[in-house]
């Protein structure tokens, strides 16, 4: 068919648009590495005393401090290309190493709170636009606007003094319990349950409301189209109307957003895996930039935007794939 | 004693109530529609004949349109009937065509997919038979590659594909009456004819009742049996179309027909 | 104006005053170390107790309030001057400068600015000056956008042409003719934006990344409510409920401008 030709081209495209946008990434890292103040003495004197004068070469023979700027640059992409960031200053260790080691727990909680978001957005959304300016319209309206102005870390600290201290109903820090190599598998689940709840609903808050919003006035949008009325006339009965006719048209535009909502929810995690004690790849980055271990911070700026920006074209890329109007375009 | 008409619409009104405001959209409307009849209702827009047209069916928004009257249709009275009970005549046994066959056809279904759906729905059909079933209705109404209009999305279909698409849907399960509202303003000259002579034809074929509305009365002298006219919510001339051709005699159907004249001069000239 | 706008600014109004007057206000020095009276629970001594240096939570509230509005309101205004700068570059320029500014302006909005804006806490000192210009300069793309929509709107329209006919250059265009259009859309980003900017200050300094010890900001004196969790609500409630007011007040200001666009 003409549309699958269409759409490969349009993936392909999508695809090989990454690499100017990898190339400004990088750009961008290396301009702020290159922002620490001058020279490594410099470096030295002004920003942290902890690094001794074996790191300071280290460090200038890691970004070659002694070359010319687009040298410096060349080499600095030739090596991230093959995803060698070097080695931590603080253990030694390959940072590739450290961040694969703690990148999948970041990566399942996100994916958590996405699902949950979307569970609890949708129906949240539908429900509000069957009865627009109803009571569970208006309340979602006025908790919305509280949700935004409450700093989610505040709430965090909030909720575990209340679940956690008060109340001992959860955990609140890690993701397992001391014990848990002992727990049965449905107690391992169990514990698992009880540690992510508090962290994944609370990074789950803005964005349940902010979707519950987009897809309530996406389905009020969509219950006002002729092809409704035109559903209606064809006799199918109301939840047809509703979720086979409107739904489906109104929940598509959703995947854009919420691949726009990615960056927050990932930038978050560094402030809920440093509240939670979660050994993930955010909290990883707050020790990094703590110790000022530039190799490390470096990486997961590189590697963080790189996932969050595949996650966009993914999240683009599907909406194409859904929309029959999308799959013909370009 | 002689046999009621297929749809006999009496006194019908329709009120639109918003918060402080109330619109009166149709007011005493009555009107018949016989076995096989075609009626044309004609007016300019605003004149209240879709409201009319919809209300026969249950299909204004509940909250804000207020009908009154009677619409019996085989017998049974439509308004006031619950919803749940007129969902098994519309697409069944009155089936409805509008006027931007784009727009009324949903986006992310394939045309197929669309007809197959009201077949499924009234007449039990499986999956594939009512796949199969669209396909046929497609070629009878004239779509030269029905696999293949079956398989495309409303976007990839010129307008006149549509609207026979939707004629199509509309006949599926062989309706007693077809209302057709506006079917080809949308379209331009060539295709609107084309879409008149394929309901004559259709009509002819599988035998159904026509309620046509239109603000123009050039299509009214085509296929009409009978001819209303509305205007500002009222029916203000209800005749045969030969005597209303012949000597109008309210002063809106006579502004229809100089329109009209006016509009056929420019054509032919 | 309506009620909307005036709760709003009423609200910010009255931390703006706390935070002028601040000298005179606050029953402490804010900095002042009382190690007789450490973790003190909310008495008449201490309106809102102290925290684990024994310092008064009022005081700091008060002064933390002058650190937190002036970043969010600073930070706001970097990133709409820039924001205003290339969205009118992108709008009346067009093809390539458009073309570059939007891309620049996507692929910011879906990478990670959070952790960008970390890395560059990380190199650079955390002053309060760099925290402003590094928040400004994460966040022009929403003005950007709306500058640039609302000038490629009116780049055809009449009275476009007719100053350009009575010999106005291309700057006095785009500041006098077209900008004042977008003033509207523009406060009301700016507005939302304040609060964002004061949401993401407390956060980086709740982190310890953002305004230093012992300068207080709402956010840093959140730094210790972890440890105190269970002992001493007061350093938890008091400070967040501060930003939490602040942010609501600006929300408020926004949502009633918007109203009154229509």
């Amino acid at each position: 068919m003409v549309s699958e030709v269409i759409m490969k081209k349009y993936i392909l495209g999508r695809i090989l648009g990454i690499i100017p946008l990898l190339f400004g990434i990088s750009l961008l890292s290396f301009a702020v590495i290159n922002l620490a103040p001058g020279k490594p003495v410099a470096l030295e004197n002004s920003l942290n005393p902890r690094i001794s004068a074996q790191t300071l070469l280290r460090l200038q023979k890691l970004y070659e401090l002694d070359k010319p700027l687009h040298e410096r640059y060349w080499n600095w992409l030739k090596r991230a290309a093959v995803l060698d960031f070097g080695r931590s200053f603080g253990d030694n260790r390959p940072v590739m190493d450290k961040i694969a080691e703690r990148l999948p727990i970041t990566v399942a909680i996100n994916l958590l709170s996405l699902l949950l978001i979307l569970a609890a957005a949708i129906p949240l959304g539908v429900r509000c636009a069957l009865r627009p300016d109803g009571v569970l319209d208006k309340s979602l309206t006025a908790a919305m606007f509280f949700i935004f102005a409450v700093p989610t870390f505040w709430l965090a600290l909030l909720l575990m003094n209340f679940f956690g201290i008060t109340l001992r109903w959860l955990p609140v820090s890690g993701i397992t319990s001391l014990d848990y190599e002992y727990l049965s598998p449905t107690g391992k689940a169990a514990d698992l349950f009880r540690h992510l709840f508090l962290p994944v609903t609370v990074s789950s808050l803005g964005g349940i409301a902010a979707m519950a919003r987009y897809m309530r006035s996406s389905m009020i949008d969509a219950l006002a189209q002729p092809y409704i009325r035109m559903a209606r006339a064809k006799g199918l009965p109301e939840s047809s109307v509703l979720y086979k006719h409107a739904f489906r048209n109104a929940v598509m535009p959703l995947v854009t957003i919420l691949g726009l909502s990615l960056p927050g929810l990932v930038g978050g995690s560094v402030i809920f895996e440093s509240i939670f004690s979660i050994p993930g790849a955010g909290r990883l980055f707050y020790e990094a930039v703590m110790m000022r271990d530039y190799p490390l911070i470096m990486a997961e700026v590189v590697i963080v935007s790189l996932l969050t920006m595949s996650a966009n074209l993914l999240a683009d890329l599907s909406y194409a794939w859904i929309d029959p109007r999308l799959r013909d375009k370009r | 004693m002689k046999e009621e008409p297929l749809l006999l619409v009496k006194d019908l009104n329709v009120v639109f109530r918003y918060p402080g405001k109330e619109i009166t959209a149709a007011r005493g409307v009555s009107f018949a529609v016989g076995r096989n009849e075609t009626l044309v209702m004609a007016g300019e827009s605003g004149s209240g004949k879709s409201v009319t047209a919809l209300s026969v069916c249950g299909l204004l928004p509940e909250q804000s349109a207020f009908v009154s009257g009677s619409a019996r249709f085989d017998g049974a009275e439509l308004i006031g009937m619950p919803q749940k009970r007129l969902r098994s005549f519309r697409g069944r046994r009155i089936a409805y065509i509008f006027q931007e066959p784009a727009s009324y056809l949903n986006p992310v279904y394939s045309i197929g997919e669309q007809i197959a759906e009201v077949i499924r729905l009234h007449r039990g059909a499986g999956r594939a038979a009512a796949w199969k079933e669209a396909e046929h209705l497609l070629e009878l109404s004239g779509i030269s590659c029905p696999q293949r209009a079956a398989r495309s999305y409303p976007h990839q279909l010129s307008g006149g594909m549509n609207q026979r698409a939707a004629i199509s849907m509309a006949l599926a399960c062989r309706p007693e009456l077809l209302i057709a509202d506006e079917p080809t303003t949308s379209l331009d000259m060539t295709t609107e004819a084309e879409i008149i002579k394929l309901l004559t034809r259709l009509k002819k074929e599988l035998g159904f009742s026509l309620l046509f509305i239109t603000h123009n009365l050039a299509i009214a002298e085509h296929i009409a049996d009978q001819v209303a006219v509305m205007f500002r919510g009222e029916l203000v001339e209800y005749r045969m179309k030969e005597e209303l051709f012949a000597s109008p005699e309210h002063a809106h159907t006579k502004e229809l027909l100089a329109a009209y004249e006016k509009v056929g001069r420019f054509i032919e000239g | 104006m309506n009620k909307t706008t005036l709760t709003g600014i009423c609200m910010v109004g009255i931390m703006a005053l706390a935070a002028l007057a601040a000298p005179w206000l606050s029953p402490c020095q804010p900095g002042q170390i009382d190690a007789g009276s450490i973790l003190c629970a909310p008495s008449s001594s201490h309106l809102l107790g102290t925290d684990s240096l024994g310092r008064d939570v009022l005081s700091r509230l008060i002064y933390g309030a002058r650190i937190s509005l002036s970043v969010g309101i600073i930070a706001v205004g970097i990133s709409t001057i820039l924001g205003v700068f290339f969205g009118a570059l992108a709008g009346f320029y067009g093809k390539a400068a458009d073309a570059l500014i939007m891309r620049v302006v996507d692929v910011l909005l879906c990478f990670p600015t959070f952790f960008l804006i970390l890395a560059a806490v990380a190199f650079l000192d955390s002053s309060i000056f760099n925290i402003m210009v590094i928040i400004g300069l994460t966040n022009w793309m929403g003005p950007a956008r709306l500058v640039r929509a609302e000038i490629m709107a009116l780049k055809e329209r009449e009275f476009v042409e007719a100053a350009r006919a009575c010999g106005a250059g291309n700057l006095r265009i785009i500041v006098r003719h077209m900008l004042p259009n977008a003033c509207g859309p523009l406060l009301v980003n700016a507005t939302l934006s304040v609060a964002g900017a004061i949401l993401l200050e407390s956060g980086l300094s709740f982190l310890g990344l953002g305004v230093q010890p012992p300068v207080p900001s709402w956010g840093n004196m959140l730094t210790e409510a972890k440890a105190t969790l269970g002992v001493a609500w007061w350093i938890t409630v008091f400070p967040g409920s501060a930003i939490f007011l602040a942010i609501i007040g600006f929300n408020f200001i926004a949502e009633g401008i918007r109203k009154d666009l229509g």
